[in-house]
């Protein structure tokens, strides 16, 4: 019975207890930025910091379908995507913290979150200025023939740049294993997206270099992770790049330094009412899949974490000063 | 030893650490049928294929991160940038991610890639492709920067900076290319971030590196006709900067003249000048004089371009100068 009310929701290969775990996950990543966003306004976070709120769906279902030994590399929202990827919360929060704990030692802050256990390669801060790292990447994949499909996040501005189009040119070229994924919230900063590019269709700047897209509703994890799987696949089978376009919203601002001037409120409302974390939520219900008991489970746990986290954090030393001088060179 | 060009001798090196190790691979413009704008990689693919030897689109910003990325993903990339001038399209590779890698990310992963270009003027290529803009990537830690002089160097430090797990900008000099030199037989290597006394002197020391080695070269050679005998070092590598070698030498000769290609103002005699004040003052009977390019845009005309680079003539009358001043 419960099987098939699975099938019914997503397919096969989709249980219980993974749907669960999207939930979880999302609802985790929610929680960090909203906690992170907090921590920032008291002062403990300093820099810049780029919110995922309203994304989460983006990252939990393109991340659910990669393989262990898969790469990602992301911009500078890189939050959710890390702990989708299941980067260590304690250390990303310490990270934020400036702390020796860091998931990079307190070098890299908010935007450079990396893990190379876990092929989670940045956390890069110029916009567009990734794209063509994954595409060596993938370079290298195919050449060590290690069969690692490279996942790179970025936002619809970076579509407007130079290295967009020099990195998906390179790519169809070298037929390499990447997925671009591009996360089209509407707004690259202040600038909505109408007024920076001239295409609306993020998805349609791949033709002309030949890459097969696909758009996809990005309030809808299953939705994502449906599409991300057809372009890993692709990808994997050895066909090349693949790009995908998220149609998602963010519903904080830029950063925490961003007085939002520039939305409507009601639009803001309108995409509200899509929240991804919501919606997943009701439909699990709906299909019996969600009890009042579990979902109380899951807010617990997830709450539970990001305690933790912020306790491990703050409890953590300052990096030593002579942190300063390491890791400039490497030994030859 | 054999004498070959400069060029041969890079290819050389290429060929020699592609054979060692797998990993190594070439990508570029034109590197593959053209054989590399100034000839250097010609003949490769014959020998390695085109997977490991593969063109590029004209491309610097997408080659310089996709060297970075492969570098990354466990290659040891040698990516050619045709030139310097070229080479600022993919400075935010270099400068923002190469250069950044090892330290923003908290240690987890170096980046073994090789920048090789082709930098300095001297061909009439106007101010556009007549660029020593050694100083902008030397200025950046986390990068190391090499300008070699000779053949035999040319070889040992392209070996060296292949094999060397931090991303390296290899600045071969545009007239450098013909010039032949002897060349030791079988592998060796030359390590980075050490200077060479490439003449010895009692007098005064010229610091310089790259093509200016061989215009101090010559100037001393001049000197010493007049019976200035001068010491000449070759910094071979800009960073990480070889001061004892420089200093050693100065509190030997107690003068010193900075020899360079580029514009004086931040320039390396500059920073060298600057060093030696700090830590051998005592040492000096003289100021420190810098040659260096005439600070303006390279221009086309012959005598125009000869005016503005710093040739053996100018070292010698700064040298003298420098006596004269100092009464000896
Ligand atoms: C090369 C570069 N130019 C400008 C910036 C400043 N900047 C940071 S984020 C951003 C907006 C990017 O928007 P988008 O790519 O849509 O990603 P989003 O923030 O929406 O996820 C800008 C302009 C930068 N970091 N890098």
């Amino acid at each position: 019975m419960e099987a098939s009310t699975v099938a019914k929701i997503a397919g096969p290969g989709l249980d219980k207890k993974t749907l669960l775990n999207f939930l979880h996950q999302m609802l985790l990543i929610r929680k960090f930025e909203d906690k992170s966003g907090e921590l920032y306004a008291r002062g403990k976070i300093a820099g810049f910091l780029h919110l995922y709120n309203g994304q989460e769906a983006s990252a939990v279902g393109a991340i659910s379908t990669l393989a262990e030994h898969d790469l990602l590399i992301t911009h500078y929202r890189d939050h959710g995507y890390a702990i989708a990827r299941g980067l260590d919360l304690n250390r990303c929060m310490a990270e934020l913290l400036g702390k020796a704990t860091g998931i990079v030692k307190g070098h890299g802050g908010s935007m450079h979150f990396f893990d190379v256990s876990l092929g989670m390669l940045g956390g890069w801060a110029i916009v567009a200025g990734h794209l063509p790292l994954a595409v060596g990447l993938g370079l290298a994949s195919n050449y060590l023939g290690k069969q690692q499909v490279v996942l790179c996040v970025f936002g619809d501005g970076a579509t407007n740049n130079g290295y967009f189009h020099e990195a998906l040119n390179m790519a169809k070229l070298w037929k390499v294993p990447v997925v671009f994924l591009c996360e089209n919230n509407l707004y690259g900063m202040g600038t909505a997206v109408h007024r920076a590019s001239a295409t609306l269709e993020m998805s349609r700047k791949a033709a002309p270099h030949g890459i097969p897209a696909q758009r996809v509703d990005g309030m809808d994890v299953l939705a994502v992770r449906e599409a991300t799987t057809k372009a890993v696949e692709h990808a994997r089978r050895g066909d090349g790049p693949f790009f995908l376009e998220v149609l998602t919203y963010r519903f904080r601002g830029h950063s925490m330094a961003d007085p939002i001037l520039y939305r409507d409120k009601a639009e803001v409302e309108e995409w509200k009412q899509r929240d991804p974390i919501v919606i997943f939520r009701q439909r699990l219900e709906k299909e019996g899949l969600l009890s009042p008991q579990e979902m109380e489970q899951i807010e617990r746990e997830t709450d539970e974490l990001v305690v933790e986290a912020v306790r491990f954090a703050e409890e953590s030393p300052d990096p030593p000063l002579t942190d300063l001088y390491k890791d400039i060179y490497a030994d030859p | 030893m054999p004498i070959i060009t400069y060029r041969e001798a890079l290819n050389h090196a290429l060929r020699e650490e592609m054979t060692r190790d797998e990993r190594v691979l070439i990508f570029g413009e034109d590197v593959v049928a053209y054989g590399g704008a100034y000839g250097v990689t010609s003949g490769l693919v014959n020998d390695f294929g085109d997977k490991r030897v593969m063109d590029t689109p004209i491309a610097e910003g997408g080659i310089g991160g996709a060297a970075v990325g492969a570098a990354m993903g466990g290659l040891r990339p040698v990516a050619e940038l045709m030139t310097i001038n070229f080479a600022l399209l993919a400075s935010d590779a270099i400068i923002n991610h190469a250069a950044k890698v090892l330290h923003m990310f908290g240690g987890q992963m170096s980046v073994p890639v090789v920048f090789r270009m082709t930098g300095g003027g001297g061909a009439q290529l106007a101010s556009t492709h007549s660029q020593s803009l050694e100083v902008l990537f030397a200025h950046v830690p986390g990068l190391k920067v090499v300008t070699p002089a000779t053949p035999a160097d040319a070889k040992g430090l392209l070996k060296s900076a292949i094999r060397d797990n931090n991303p390296v900008l290899f600045i071969e000099h545009a007239l450098l290319y013909r010039v032949r030199g002897e060349v030791p037989e079988g592998e060796y290597l030359i390590p980075l971030g050490q200077a060479e006394v490439k003449r010895e002197g009692k007098d005064i020391t010229l610091v310089a590196y790259s093509r200016m080695a061989l215009v101090a070269l010559e100037a001393a050679d001049r000197l010493s006709q007049e019976g200035i005998e001068a010491e000449v070092v070759d910094l071979k590598t800009l960073r990480p900067l070889d001061m004892e070698t420089v200093l050693t030498s100065v509190r030997k000769t107690n003068r010193a003249v900075t020899v360079e290609e580029t514009w004086r103002t931040y320039g390396i005699g500059a920073e060298i000048a600057s060093r030696i004040q700090e830590e051998a003052f005592d040492y000096l009977d003289a100021p420190i004089h810098r040659v260096a390019g005439v600070e303006v845009p390279l221009p086309y005309a012959k005598n125009l371009e000869q005016a503005a680079i710093p040739d053996a003539g100018r070292v010698v009358e700064a040298v003298k100068q420098l006596f004269v001043r100092t009464g000896v």
